[in-house]
């Protein structure tokens, strides 16, 4: 729309055949963010004509870029077609992504076409506008407007000092009912697992396991039985064979002899930031965590011995019951390196 | 060369409009706003189209979203996979899930269209934080931030962390393996937060990790709360940018007290819903064609399974690449501990994060600037400000690469033990190598006035036929001259100024 000065519009009915001379858009301030009246800023160019559009003097150029603008929005006609299509016969994804894809693409290089080649209202140079600061007789007025407000407020100190205070104690009252109820008190949760005197360990499909049915240098995840969900027990059993492993004092007859070797237990759940210790290096005998390369020397009671873990993995007291089957002498102990798990504040 | 007829129709047109826009300010007096909205610049460079990027990706992010809330189903209760009708995914067949898992694969094999959607989605996600890391850096190179700006930069900062929160929810939401993992490392950080650690943990999950109320949660933060913030947040954003206008890079006709660019009507809004429909392309390609997050391969969580070669979306990966790289040490005396994973997962973040906050005040301080400013500095206008930029940018692509070492050791054929002790080293000596780095080429540059990706400069002079001669660099010193520029062009460095307009003399340029 081009436009004209709010003065020569007046008494202009629009119903008949006049046909007015309009004044080019570069005469209006207002159309420069410069409010009428005020001087014409110097670094505002008054000779601009930002009516004037690419091709404005090449008619062959013009009737081109329409060509080129509706050749593109053809395309997404087509592939809108194209989609319905597609979803009809069967929805491949790759052809869904192409038509969507060509569809929405279509119509944006149109756009942006028609913008550069037919559109006014490039490099315009205007004022910035004296609305950045505000005059000082305004930053006086919002001085003492707060001011007599905060003058009666302070005549009484009591009630400031009190309000402050009170807030603190609402916020208190409001939150602490709510934020309470999101979840139990965590109290020595974290110092437990479901193993416990003579709970059986079982594998993820909850059978139960004999002490040969892991083979030297073999790797089983067994749980409690009962608690294949809890996060802090699964524990790893591994057959180390008839390899150097350092049994410390206090762990003597925590592991299984098999007639291959030893099968000992470490907690699975990986000391730094909780994930499951699943990679075994047989060759090493280390215990590797996927996520973030913590590295445990099994037959050094799995002592970290690279990555950001801080602590060994705990071990777990194994025996056998009457039937044979493996199951733990107790919880995580201290002994063992529990609890299991990564490290918390109240640890200790 | 307007005809009679065009006349007409144009003030046929014009009675229209002007009878409709009487109407809405009869209401709400609106026509002096409209007319400053309407004739609004907005400066062109490319770099500030980033931001806009980001934006579009939003309104993808929230179309696409509402979608696939259609279909998901926020629910722990363990289910067995048994399809009886539809596509059925047979490797999963018989395995225990959770509901939220199931409704995932049968939306992205049951439901038409909903595969797109989800990848969409998830790629619109990583194409927005890839834009707002962009823009973010556009605006700290060029010193955008300055006053009056400032407070601009905190609300950025602010919505950085909510929208990658909000991605990390939303990566969190199928309950696969791969996200369920990226929850435990995340509980594991909270429980380390001296005195309410294992409270706050407990609290968000309801209990001991996992539980069952943490999906339905997750839920409402990633589709009601984080959403609502961000909308809230990204309003504020733009009505500041609106109210104190867009910065520029200095250049010919360029002052403190003007703006030259595209008017907003019709130029700018038919450019930026075309950049809009570009953005929406881009994606629904990438949706089509690059696989993303395929969960039915990763199985549904469970507590003692991880593959390797786990890693989180890519923004996420410095924070997951510092836990990588922290050393084996915790802190333990009077019955409590600083658990390892307290540092590099909220020291570290927290330092980095309180020198982004006050940076716009650091740099006040620095260069002893308390002026407002609307023209942009040129990076090698401040080398100490863009040495810092540079240092941040290597720290940050040093960890982010961290996060991938088991994935890059394989490619490398690197033990990755050798390849942590590397980056652990690059994590100090390539900040500062790129510290200096930057610094001395941003000396180099404001000695040369060469601009690092253009030609260097060399002003055409031309003889005339008379044997006088001139420079096309003089065009520019005269007033009110705005042909077109490459927006490097500084007032203060009068050599580019004819450099620039030596490229773009001989063309024919709109708006002379």
């Amino acid at each position: 729309m081009t436009t004209t000065d709010d003065a020569s519009r007046t008494g202009h009915d629009g119903h008949d055949d006049h046909v007015e001379e309009r004044i080019p858009f570069g005469r209006n301030p207002r159309h420069f963010g410069i409010d009428p009246g005020d001087p014409w800023p110097d670094d505002v160019p008054m000779d601009q004509d930002d009516s004037r559009w690419r091709y404005q003097d090449n008619p062959r150029g013009a009737k081109w870029a329409e060509r080129r603008v509706a050749a593109c929005w053809t395309v997404t006609a087509l592939a809108s077609i194209a989609v319905c299509v597609v979803y009809q016969t069967g929805a491949n994804n790759q052809l869904a992504g192409l038509c969507w894809g060509l569809a929405f693409g279509g119509l944006g290089v149109g756009m942006i076409l028609w913008a550069r080649d037919l559109l006014p209202g490039h490099d315009v140079i205007a004022s910035r506008g004296n609305h950045a600061i505000s005059h000082e007789g305004d930053r006086i007025a919002v001085a003492e407007s707060f001011g007599r407000g905060t003058d009666a407020m302070a005549r009484r100190p009591f009630l400031v000092t009190m309000l402050g205070g009170i807030g603190g104690i609402l916020g208190l009252g409001a939150l602490y009912g709510p934020i309470s109820s999101l979840g139990p008190r965590p109290h020595t949760d974290l110092y437990h697992t479901k193993w416990g005197p003579g709970v059986r360990a079982v594998t993820e499909q909850g059978d139960p396991i004999k002490p040969t049915d892991i083979p030297v240098d073999g790797i089983m995840t067994v749980f409690p039985e009962g608690n294949i969900d809890d996060a802090l027990s699964p524990t790893l059993l591994i057959n180390v064979g008839t390899s150097d492993f350092d049994v410390q004092p206090q762990r003597v007859g925590w592991n299984l002899p098999t007639p291959g070797g030893n099968v000992v237990a470490f907690s699975k759940i990986c000391t730094h930031a909780g994930c499951p210790a699943s990679l075994y290096n047989v060759e090493k005998k280390q215990l590797i965590c996927p996520c973030h390369q913590s590295t445990f020397d099994v037959l050094l009671d799995c002592k970290p011995v690279f990555g950001p873990a801080p602590r060994s993995l705990a071990q777990l007291a194994l025996a056998v019951d009457q039937d044979g089957y493996i199951v733990s002498q107790s919880d995580y102990t201290r002994e063992g390196g529990g609890p299991v798990g990564p490290g918390f504040w109240n640890r200790g | 060369m307007t005809t009679h007829k065009e006349r007409q129709s144009q003030d046929k047109r014009y009675q229209i409009t002007k009878g409709a826009l009487d109407e809405v300010d009869e209401r709400f007096s609106s026509s002096k706003w409209l007319v400053s909205a309407l004739d609004k610049i907005f400066p062109d460079h490319w770099s500030f189209m980033v931001g806009e990027i980001a934006m579009d990706s939003l309104i993808i992010l929230i179309v696409t979203g509402i979608y696939l809330a259609l279909y998901y189903v926020p629910s722990s209760t363990e289910v067995v996979y048994a399809p009886t009708s539809g596509v059925v995914y047979h490797p999963l067949v018989g395995h225990s899930m959770s509901e939220a898992y199931q409704s995932v694969i049968n939306l992205s094999f049951n439901v038409r269209f909903g595969l797109i959607m989800r990848q969409a989605h998830h790629w619109a996600a990583l194409i927005f934080l890839a834009a707002v890391f962009f823009h973010m850096a556009r605006i700290f190179f060029t010193g955008a931030f300055r006053k009056p700006r400032e407070i601009n930069w905190i609300i950025g900062l602010l919505l950085w962390q909510i929208v990658a929160l909000e991605g990390f929810t939303g990566y969190s939401l199928p309950d696969d393996l791969l996200s369920g993992d990226g929850l435990r490392v995340i509980y594991s950080i909270i429980q380390t937060i001296p005195f309410i650690g294992t409270w706050l943990s407990y609290a968000l999950w309801g209990g001991r990790f996992p539980g069952t109320d943490l999906v339905p949660r997750l839920f409402v933060v990633h589709e009601f709360l984080f959403p609502l913030v961000i909308v809230g947040l990204l309003t504020a954003h733009l009505m500041i940018l609106w109210h104190q206008k867009h910065t520029d890079f200095p250049g010919p006709g360029k002052t403190e007290t003007n703006i030259r660019g595209s008017r907003v009507w019709p130029q700018y809004a038919m450019k930026a819903g075309g950049l809009m429909m570009l953005v929406a392309s881009v994606t629904f390609f990438m949706a089509g064609f690059i696989q993303i997050n395929p969960v039915w391969l990763y199985g549904p969580f469970n507590t003692y399974n991880v593959s390797a070669g786990t890693q989180p979306d890519w923004y996420l990966g410095w924070q997951d690449g510092a836990l990588r790289l922290w050393p084996h040490w915790e802190f333990r005396s009077f019955g409590h501990e600083i658990p390892n994973q307290f540092f590099p997962g909220l020291i570290l973040p927290g330092i980095l994060l309180t020198l982004m906050f006050a940076w716009p005040a650091i740099d006040r301080i620095i260069y002893k600037d308390h002026d407002r400013h609307n023209l942009l500095d040129r990076p090698r206008d401040k080398p100490f400000r863009t040495g810092v930029g540079a240092a941040a940018v290597v720290f940050f692509i040093d960890l982010t690469m961290a996060c991938g070492t088991d994935l890059l050791a394989n490619n490398l054929h690197i033990a990755f033990e050798r390849l942590i002790e590397i980056l652990q080293w690059g994590a100090f000596v390539g900040p500062i190598v790129a510290f200096f780095l930057a610094y001395r080429t941003c000396l180099a540059l404001q000695r040369t006035g060469t601009h690092p990706i253009q030609r260097p400069i060399g002003g055409i002079i031309y003889r005339t036929a008379e044997g006088g001669y001139h420079t096309v660099g003089d065009v520019h010193a005269a007033h009110g001259d705005h042909a077109g520029d490459n927006g490097h062009a500084g007032v203060a460095h009068a050599g580019i100024d004819k450099a620039s307009a030596a490229e773009h003399a001989p063309d024919p340029v709109a708006g002379d």
